[in-house]
């Protein structure tokens, strides 16, 4: 494959991923509405907010890094693409290789990371409050969000490839239907929400208390590029979810097509209520119950897919 | 039209800017961004910093301690942006005009695009205000 072959496909795999993200985006907006019991906004509202952004002007702060300022939101789009494409690829192709699941892991902390990058080089004291926020909020929810990776890597045969945990859920059944696979979903739907960065867990950009945290300084299309990239891990996460709890896909049939965006659908969904039903958490409540509950019942989960229940 | 001013009428980002007012038009704004209302149906939401806004709702007679604030605001606010003055005092200084404390009204300070009266103006006729003001933005 020639460079320029490569370039194009990530282009594409760019504009689908921000389509899809922007619409998914859009459902939780939308859903986030209707349960405050008001209408909510018109399905185009996301792309409208990306345009206006791009139409602005960019403003940097006088004491910025400048080279990093400008780099760190488009590292986050990269990122974040790159993780959709492997999820894509893995999907619709069926192309993989044998660690794609531990790429994944470590591909998924890059947009936290950015967004530290890009909130410690925009030299504002908020900034750099939302920015040690973040940073402990990246190693809290990792630990579980790990243990429930772990989970169905056990349970399909010990393997780090996604087509093989999404094969062994074909020929033996998904891995939600067994009481590990409970606690392990349960596990990481709810550190994927702070992987997002939605409302109990967003205390890295409360808008209330620290002025948007560490994207305090963003403006124009570079604040532009940050809201792109959460718009895109709204799709990325859930459909590892699927892949790893839901059983993965049949894609290539248009029902099982159909199949594969109602899972997608009910964790998206999943989430928004989370995000709706919940205050958001000081960062010691969140260290305590991401190190102490939540990784506790990930041991227990995980000690009970090696014996086998 | 462009297609970037389309999308500016259909988000618009507000953010409050309070230059020394009694705070009935800054208790009738965030009544205005409460569910009741409703006004993300238009794509309004507010914004957490200056950075973030399209919009500045400005409230109150500008004092003289609240000039260079507001003048900073309004430079670290990304154009294009629209300022809305709400109350009558940031239109014209209401009872106060004649204060030892007064260096406004707004219009002295920043441009001002918008000018919404009342003391305070209800929720609803900010929202017309704004309405009227982004049917002529051409």
């Amino acid at each position: 494959m020639s460079v320029i072959y490569i370039f194009s496909y990530f282009v594409l795999f760019f504009v689908v991923l921000s389509i899809i993200g922007l619409f998914a985006s859009w459902i939780d907006r939308k859903l986030t509405a209707r349960i405050q019991w008001r209408v909510g906004p018109p399905w185009y509202q996301n792309f409208a907010d990306i345009i206006k952004l791009s139409g602005k002007e960019v403003l940097i702060p006088e004491n910025a890094n400048k080279f990093m300022f400008i780099f760190s939101p488009i590292l986050a789009v990269i990122s974040s693409t790159i993780c959709g494409s492997i999820i894509f690829l893995v999907l619709k192709e069926r192309f993989g290789f044998g660690g794609d699941l531990i790429l994944l892991v470590y591909l998924l902390t890059i947009p936290s990371l950015s967004i530290i990058l890009g909130g410690s080089s925009s030299g504002n004291v908020l900034a750099s409050v939302g920015i040690s926020r973040e940073l402990k909020l990246l190693l809290s929810y990792e630990l579980p969000f790990i243990c429930g990776i772990i989970i169905p890597a056990i349970k399909s045969g010990s393997t780090t490839s996604l087509i093989e945990i999404i094969k062994h859920q074909q020929i033996y059944g998904s891995n939600i239907f067994s009481l590990s696979g409970i606690i392990g979903f349960i596990i990481i739907l709810i550190s994927s929400c702070g992987k997002i960065g939605v409302v109990p867990f967003d205390l890295a950009e409360a808008e209330t208390e620290i002025a948007g945290g560490s994207l305090i300084e963003y403006s124009g299309i570079l604040l532009g590029f940050y809201k792109l990239a959460k718009s895109i891990l709204f799709v990325v996460v859930p459909l590892f979810i699927v892949i790893l709890y839901l059983g993965g896909s049949a894609i290539n049939s248009f029902s099982g097509f159909l199949i594969f965006v109602v899972k997608y659908l009910i964790v998206l969904i999943l989430i928004t209520l989370i995000r709706n039903t919940n205050p958001r958490l000081r960062i010691d409540q969140i260290l305590r119950f991401f190190w102490g509950w939540l990784t506790l019942i990930g041991i227990l989960g995980i000690l009970l897919t090696l014996s086998g229940v | 039209m462009s297609l970037k001013l389309k999308a500016l009428k259909k988000s618009l980002w507000v953010y409050h800017v309070s230059g020394g007012s009694c705070n009935n038009c800054d208790i009738e704004i965030l009544d205005l961004l409460t569910p009741r209302f409703d006004v993300e149906r238009f794509g309004i939401i507010l914004a957490a910093s200056p950075r973030h806004a399209d919009v500045l709702l400005c409230t109150g007679i500008v004092n003289k301690k609240c000039v260079e604030r507001v003048k900073e605001v309004y430079q670290q606010t990304p154009k294009p942006c629209v300022v809305v003055a709400v109350g009558t005092c940031s239109c014209s200084g209401g009872i106060f005009r004649d204060g030892y404390q007064m260096a406004g009204p707004l219009d002295k300070i920043i441009p001002v695009d918008v000018y919404i009266p009342g003391c305070p103006p209800k929720p609803e006729s900010i929202i017309a205000g704004i309405v009227k003001f982004l049917k002529e933005l051409k």
